[in-house]
C-alpha cells in the first residue's frame, strides 16, 4: 500500500510543480498546452455520478437482499441469489459497451420526461434539450454493478438475524414487514451502511464503464440529464491515448493518488465499521 | 386504524381481521391490465415499456386500498412492502438478461471463424473481417501469468494468516488485505506504470499487466483461502499432531488437500473477476493490432482492451466486433463461474 503511494507521489510531483493553474480549483485538463490542469471537475463528477450511482441502486439492492433472504422459498432463492452474482461477474467492459450503445439512447424518453415535468427542479434541467451521454446514464450503469456487491454483503448479514428475534416480533403478532422493520433490519444495520460504502469505493474507481458511456467535457453541470460529465478514473482511461510527455502523464498519475486517497478513506471506513459489528455480534 | 369496521369484519371474532382472499392479487392485476389498457386507448399512448409501468403503478396502488380498505393499514403495509421487494428483484435481474441477451444477438453476427483466426494487423477499422486472435492470446497470457503469481504467494499469505500469525501483525496483514480489496484497478495500473515502466524502464509489455492484474488478484486469493483454510476441522490438525506430524507437513498434506476444492473455486472466481479488467491493462500493455505471443516484450492486446478500441472507431463493422469480442469475454468469465460453483458444490470441506 505505501509503495503504491510512494511511486504515485514520486511521479506525479513533477508535473504538479508544472501545473500553471491550481490543482484542486482548476477546471480544464491541458497539461502540455496551456499547462493548466485540475481535478474539480474530475472530482465533482466522480462523487456526483457514484452517488446518484447509489441512490438508484441501494434501494434495489436492499429490496433484492430481503427478498431473498426472508420472502423466498429456499429453492427459489439459492438460484436467485446465483443470478445476482453473476451480475457481479459481467466484466466492466461489457457494461460500457451496453451503457453507451444500448442504455444511452433508450434512456433519452426517461430524461426527456423527467425533463418536461420536473424540470423546474435544477438537477433535471436542461441546457439545451439535448439528452444521450448523460451522468444520469453513467450513474444507472454504476448503480448495476453496485447492485450486486450491496445485495451479496446486505443478505449474509440478514441472513445470520437471530431466529429468536424473527419468531418473537412474529409471535407478538407482527406482519413480515413489522417483523422485518424491528428485527432484521436494526439487526443488519451496520453490515448495510458498510456494504454501501464498499459499493461507493466500487462506483468511484470504475474506469472503462465510464469512460465508454460519458462523452468527457471539464465543467461542474448540475443538470445531470445534459451530456458530459467526466470522472477522475474515466479521465485517466481517456487521455491516456495521448498522453506522451512527461507532464501529461504525471499529470494523470496525480489524478490517480486522488482517486487512491478517496477509495483508500472510503474502504478504511467500510471495514472499520464491519470490524466493529463484528466485535458487538 | 380508523378504517369503516365493514360487515365482513363483524361477523369474524375481534381477533382475527378479515383477510382478504388468495385469488385477490390475480383480480387486482387483472383489474389494473384493463383499466392500463383502457387508458392506452382513450389517451392513445404507446410503447409497452410505459405500459407496463403505468399497470405496475396501478396495481400496486390498488392493491394497497383494497388491503386498507379490508384488512387494516398493517397489512397493507405489508403487502405493499412485499410487492416492491419482487419489484426490486425484477428490476436485478432486467439488466442482467438485458446485457447478456443483448451481447449474445449483438455479438453472433461476427462470432466466425475468421474473428478467432486472424488478427487486426493490415485490417483497417472499417473493413468487415479481421478479428481478435492476438487479443485472446493477449488476454490467457496476461491472466495465466498473472495467477502464476499471485496463487502460490496468496496461497502462502493465507496459510501464514490462518495457522502461523500470532497477535498483532497477522491482524494488521488481514486488515490490509480486505483494504486492498477495495483499490480501483485503474489505481492499480498506474502504480505498475509509474515503479514497472516509467521508473525502471521496462516498456509496455504483457508482463506489465500480469504485474497489475497480481496487485489486483493478490487480496481476494488471500481472502478466500483465508476463509476455506478456517473451514477445516480443528481435530483433523490435532489427529496429525498427535500422530507426530511437524506442523509444516501437517499444512502441506493434512490441511490444504482438505481445503483444496474451496481455494480452487476462489481462485477461479479471482481470474475471472481479473479476465475483464480494461483499465489497468490499458496503462501497462498498451494494446497492439498484430500478434505478439511474447508476454515479456513489446505491447500486447488483450480482449477488453479490443473491445475498448473497437468501441471507438465509428465505423459499423469495428462495432460489431466489438460486441463479438466482448460476447468471447461474457462467455469466458461466464464459464469460468460456472465451473467454479460447481467445483464448490461438489466439494465442499468436509468435517
Amino acid at each position: 500500500m505505501a509503495a503504491v503511494a510512494a511511486f504515485l507521489i514520486l511521479k506525479a510531483v513533477p508535473a504538479l510543480s508544472a501545473n500553471k493553474g491550481n490543482f484542486f480549483t482548476a477546471f480544464g485538463w491541458d497539461p502540455e498546452g496551456t499547462g493548466i490542469f485540475g481535478v474539480a471537475a474530475l472530482a465533482f463528477g466522480t462523487l456526483v455520478s457514484s452517488l446518484l450511482a447509489l441512490i438508484i441502486g441501494v434501494p434495489v439492492a436492499v429490496g433484492v437482499a430481503l427478498f431473498i433472504s426472508q420472502y423466498a422459498p429456499r429453492a427459489i432463492a439459492r438460484p436467485l441469489a446465483y443470478v445476482v452474482d453473476l451480475l457481479a461477474a459481467v466484466p466492466s467492459v461489457v457494461f460500457g459497451l451496453w451503457g453507451a450503445i444500448y442504455l444511452s439512447p433508450n434512456l433519452i424518453p426517461l430524461s426527456k420526461f423527467l425533463n418536461r415535468y420536473f424540470g423546474w427542479i435544477p438537477i433535471f434541467g436542461s441546457t439545451n434539450q439535448t439528452y444521450g451521454k448523460s451522468i444520469l446514464v453513467a450513474a444507472v450503469v454504476l448503480a448495476v454493478m453496485v447492485l450486486p456487491i450491496v445485495a451479496a454483503i446486505s443478505r449474509e448479514v440478514f441472513v445470520q438475524t437471530p431466529k429468536e428475534h424473527m419468531e418473537g416480533a412474529l409471535a407478538l403478532g407482527a406482519t413480515k414487514w413489522e417483523m422485518i422493520r424491528t428485527a432484521v433490519l436494526p439487526y443488519g444495520r451496520s453490515g448495510v451502511v458498510s456494504a454501501i460504502v464498499l459499493g461507493f469505493g466500487r462506483a468511484v474507481g470504475e474506469t472503462i464503464a465510464v469512460a465508454m458511456v460519458l462523452s468527457s467535457t471539464y465543467t461542474i453541470n448540475w443538470h445531470f440529464l445534459d451530456p458530459g460529465g467526466n470522472t477522475i478514473a474515466a479521465n485517466i482511461a481517456n487521455r491516456w491515448g495521448d498522453a506522451t510527455g512527461a507532464v501529461s502523464q504525471g499529470a494523470l498519475i496525480a489524478s490517480g493518488l486522488v482517486l487512491f486517497a478517496i477509495t483508500l478513506v472510503v474502504n478504511f471506513g467500510a471495514r472499520v465499521i464491519i470490524r466493529r459489528g463484528k466485535a458487538k455480534a | 386504524m380508523t378504517t369503516t369496521v365493514d360487515d365482513l369484519s363483524l361477523a369474524r371474532s375481534s381477533l382475527a381481521r378479515a383477510k382478504l382472499p388468495w385469488w385477490s392479487p390475480v383480480v387486482v392485476a387483472v383489474g389494473a391490465l384493463l383499466v392500463t389498457a383502457l387508458i392506452f386507448l382513450g389517451a392513445s399512448l404507446h410503447g409497452y415499456v410505459s405500459f407496463i409501468l403505468i399497470a405496475a403503478v396501478l396495481y400496486l396502488l390498488a392493491q394497497t386500498f383494497v388491503s386498507l380498505a379490508v384488512e387494516g393499514w398493517r397489512h397493507a403495509k405489508n403487502r405493499l412492502m412485499t410487492s416492491l421487494m419482487i419489484v426490486a428483484m425484477v428490476l436485478a435481474v432486467l439488466p442482467l438478461v438485458g446485457v447478456l441477451g443483448y451481447t449474445i444477438a449483438q455479438g453472433l453476427g461476427r462470432f466466425d471463424s475468421v474473428f478467432f483466426t486472424h488478427s487486426m494487423r493490415a485490417v483497417a477499422e472499417s473493413d468487415p473481417n479481421g478479428g481478435a486472435y492476438h487479443a485472446i492470446i493477449g488476454t490467457l497470457e496476461q491472466v495465466g501469468l498473472a495467477t502464476l503469481i499471485s496463487v502460490p504467494f496468496g496461497v502462502m499469505v493465507a496459510v501464514y494468516l490462518v495457522e502461523y500469525s500470532v497477535g498483532r501483525f497477522g491482524r494488521v496483514v488481514s486488515f490490509f488485505v480486505d483494504v486492498m480489496t477495495g483499490l480501483p484497478s485503474i489505481v492499480a495500473g498506474l502504480f505498475i506504470l509509474a515503479l514497472w515502466v516509467l521508473l525502471l524502464h521496462q516498456g509496455f509489455s504483457g508482463f506489465a499487466g500480469s504485474l497489475a492484474l497480481t496487485i489486483l488478484m493478490l487480496p481476494t486469493v488471500v481472502r478466500s483461502c483465508e476463509e476455506m483454510l478456517k473451514l477445516v476441522p480443528v481435530s483433523l490438525r490435532e489427529a496429525s499432531y498427535a500422530l507426530g506430524v511437524a506442523k509444516w507437513l501437517t499444512v502441506v498434506r493434512i490441511v490444504l488437500p482438505t481445503a483444496l476444492p474451496g481455494i480452487v473455486t476462489g481462485v477461479m472466481l479471482a481470474v475471472a473477476r481479473v479476465m475483464g479488467e480494461t483499465a489497468p491493462v490499458l496503462l501497462t500493455v498498451f494494446g497492439n493490432s498484430a500478434i505478439n505471443t511474447n508476454p515479456f516484450s513489446g505491447p500486447q492486446a488483450s480482449l477488453p482492451l479490443f473491445v475498448f478500441n473497437e468501441v471507438g472507431q465509428s465505423f459499423d463493422n469495428a462495432i460489431h466486433r466489438a460486441w463479438s469480442g466482448a460476447l468471447v469475454l461474457i462467455l469466458i468469465v461466464l464459464l469460468l463461474n460456472l465451473i467454479a460453483r460447481t467445483v464448490a458444490r461438489f466439494a465442499r470441506v468436509r468435517g
